[in-house]
């Protein structure tokens, strides 16, 4: 392709990448400078001392971040299963067909993303004890998925909105079954929706406190639970090595699923609605 | 060898009033090529739907060689839809798309592989099974489309308007590959259309769907010298229609007495004939000779278009524009109504 854009145009792109850069890579860095700092005081530039002892407790047995982060990564991957698996489902209705009430449910679908999760979990509080829910991780996994479904949904709807499910009929007057069609015509289809909102899906359980800390009751203790614990507790260095540590799934995700995000898949196209 | 026993087929829509197909019953031989022709909404996507198993009916059955396949699934009545858009599954190659059929039956992929080469050679596209199918041209995708139907061997093929897509020049020579393939194979094949021409060119029999009721089932050349009523006579273009009493073999109308082929209706109708038949400028023999006034002359390029009246009523004709250059408007010119092109309709 031939660079034909003005020179206003390409300025206004690298200072769209500068800003970019300033407010998610900039925020990042002192972060990381803490977890390897011995103190780092006012008026320094950078810490006087570096030291790995911030990094050598994260990663030891008795902090208890790595047991933390194998559990916030089976968290998260669950809700993000039975995400796509009620979503995916969902998502082919509110996209492909119309019926009563359409505008109601998609509404309660979407009241998640708009009341506060804290007014939400002290309801469902009381629910998750009389069937003896809480401080569980299934009833963690469970209240994740408040958060996790209009994302996963949403991102369905848009994908199935424009799905024409005549290749479905072609592919079953082919003979192939109801279970070959779905495999082999539907969801390569909608595959990149499930990319897209799985990641949400994940990303969003990942970062889930408030949820965490009701229903879990402070026994199932994932990766921000601990991070907010060793934050307030003023340990700015070991905060910042359990924060690397907490990023980086979501930038191993990103990585692996950029080409589904940039606009051309089309799986995006059903946040317009939120 | 397949022959198709459509008996009774009814479809009402829920909420709707009529139905949308009302008790089509049609004998279809084996290894026959079958049109359903029909304006848009005369019901016989409606039909083709109901047949591949895509739709419930609301009552009636469809037996092949007498066996009732509405119980059975879509994918194990051995009929296969060819859709109007192709519905190529474009994130698989050429190749993959022509064996998909065969890939679902668990046949053997060497097998598939070898098969699949047959049948893009058939349909001449040869050297493109590694391609996709978004870079196909619309010819090209319709014949893949094809391919992938007839690769599975299915007792009945189903294509829904198989030549309306294409480009005109493509047209004939899809028709022809339609024909020679499936005249090969000896499949029992049904279309829906709603061009007369496509239904005319392509098949041996059109079944003319007008309201969702079957108006007229017949050889393609039926249509234009013996339709049932007024409504098939102008759905393939009829235009004159003058009422009368047939009788003796003569037609009584405001054109005079008439000599009727063998066959027509006797009593009270209206005499009917197509405007290309009408011979215009000599007479012939010594009956349905008439003088008529030239209203109007329109040039269309290959014909020529024209109203006449005799006495006082107006009539079209249809002619080889040489044979009226030496008329112009207003023109007393004899005119003769050939007896085998007559027919009478109630």
């Amino acid at each position: 392709m031939i660079n034909q854009d003005g020179v206003w145009t390409r300025w206004f792109r690298y200072l769209t990448c500068l800003v970019l850069v300033v407010w998610l890579i900039m925020p990042l860095i002192p972060l990381a400078i803490w977890s390897f700092a011995r103190g780092w005081f006012f008026p320094d530039i950078l810490p006087r001392q570096w030291t790995m002892q911030a990094w050598e407790y994260a990663l030891s047995e008795t902090a208890g971040v790595l047991d933390s982060l194998w559990l916030t990564i089976g968290i998260s991957l669950s809700a993000t299963a039975l995400s796509i698996l009620v979503g995916v489902p969902a998502g082919r209705a509110l996209g492909m067909y119309k019926f009563k009430g359409k505008e109601v449910v998609e509404l309660m679908i979407l009241a998640p993303t708009i009341v506060p999760g804290i007014a939400v979990v002290l309801g469902i509080h009381s629910v998750f004890i009389s069937l003896g829910l809480t401080n569980t991780v299934q009833g963690v996994i469970l209240v994740h998925l408040i958060p996790t479904l209009p994302y996963m949904t949403l991102v369905m709807a848009g994908i199935f909105s424009n799905y024409d499910p005549a290749f479905e009929a072609q592919a079953r007057s082919l003979g192939a079954s109801p279970l070959k069609t779905f495999w082999y015509v539907t969801l390569p289809a909608i595959m990149p929706g499930i990319i897209v909102g799985g990641l949400f899906a994940f990303l969003v359980s990942w970062s889930q406190y408030i949820l965490t800390l009701m229903i879990g009751g402070g026994r199932v203790v994932t990766l921000p639970l601990l991070l907010f614990n060793f934050a307030t507790s003023g340990r700015n260095d070991i905060t910042g090595a359990i924060g690397m540590i907490y990023i980086l799934p979501g930038i191993f995700i990103l990585l692996l699923t950029a080409k589904q995000l940039s606009g051309r898949s089309g799986a995006v196209g059903g946040f317009g609605r939120i | 060898m397949t022959n198709v026993s459509i008996q009774n087929l009814t479809k009402v829509y829920p909420g709707a009033d009529t139905p949308a197909l009302d008790r089509l019953s049609l004998e279809i031989a084996s290894g026959e090529l079958t049109a359903l022709l029909g304006p848009s909404g005369c019901g016989k996507t409606t039909t083709m739907k109901m047949i591949a198993g895509l739709l419930d009916p609301t009552s009636g059955d469809v037996r092949f060689n007498d066996r009732s396949i509405l119980r059975e699934k879509p994918e194990s009545r051995g009929v296969v839809m060819v859709f109007q858009n192709y519905l190529l599954f474009p994130y698989m190659s050429v190749a993959d798309n022509v064996g998909f059929g065969l890939k679902m039956r668990k046949v053997d992929p060497d097998e598939i592989k070898r098969r699949v080469g047959e049948m893009l050679d058939l349909v001449k596209l040869p050297d493109l099974g590694d391609r996709k199918p978004s870079a196909l041209s619309g010819g090209q995708q319709q014949r893949v489309a094809l391919a992938r139907a007839l690769i599975v061997e299915p007792e009945v093929l189903l294509l829904d308007e198989p030549l309306s897509n294409l480009d005109a020049h493509l047209r004939f020579e899809m028709r022809d590959l339609i024909r020679t393939l499936q005249q090969e194979m000896g499949i029992t094949t049904i279309f829906v259309t709603h061009d007369q021409e496509e239904a005319v060119v392509l098949a041996d029999r059109v079944a003319l769907i007008l309201d969702g009721q079957m108006k007229q089932y017949d050889q393609a050349d039926a249509f234009y010298k013996r339709p049932i009523d007024e409504a098939t006579a102008r759905f393939f273009g009829g235009h004159n229609f003058i009422p009368g009493t047939s009788q003796d073999g003569k037609f009584a109308s405001a054109l005079g007495p008439l000599g009727l082929p063998d066959g027509a209706m006797t009593g009270a109708g209206k005499l009917t004939f197509r405007p290309e038949n009408v011979c215009i400028g000599h007479t012939r023999g010594d009956q349905n000779n008439l003088t008529a006034t030239l209203d109007d002359i329109i040039y269309l390029g290959t014909q020529t278009r024209l109203k006449i009246r005799i006495g006082d009523t107006a009539v079209e004709a249809v002619v080889n524009p040489n044979d009226v250059e030496s008329y112009s408007i207003g023109d007393q010119v004899p005119i003769h109504l050939p007896v085998g092109t007559l027919w009478v309709i109630s």
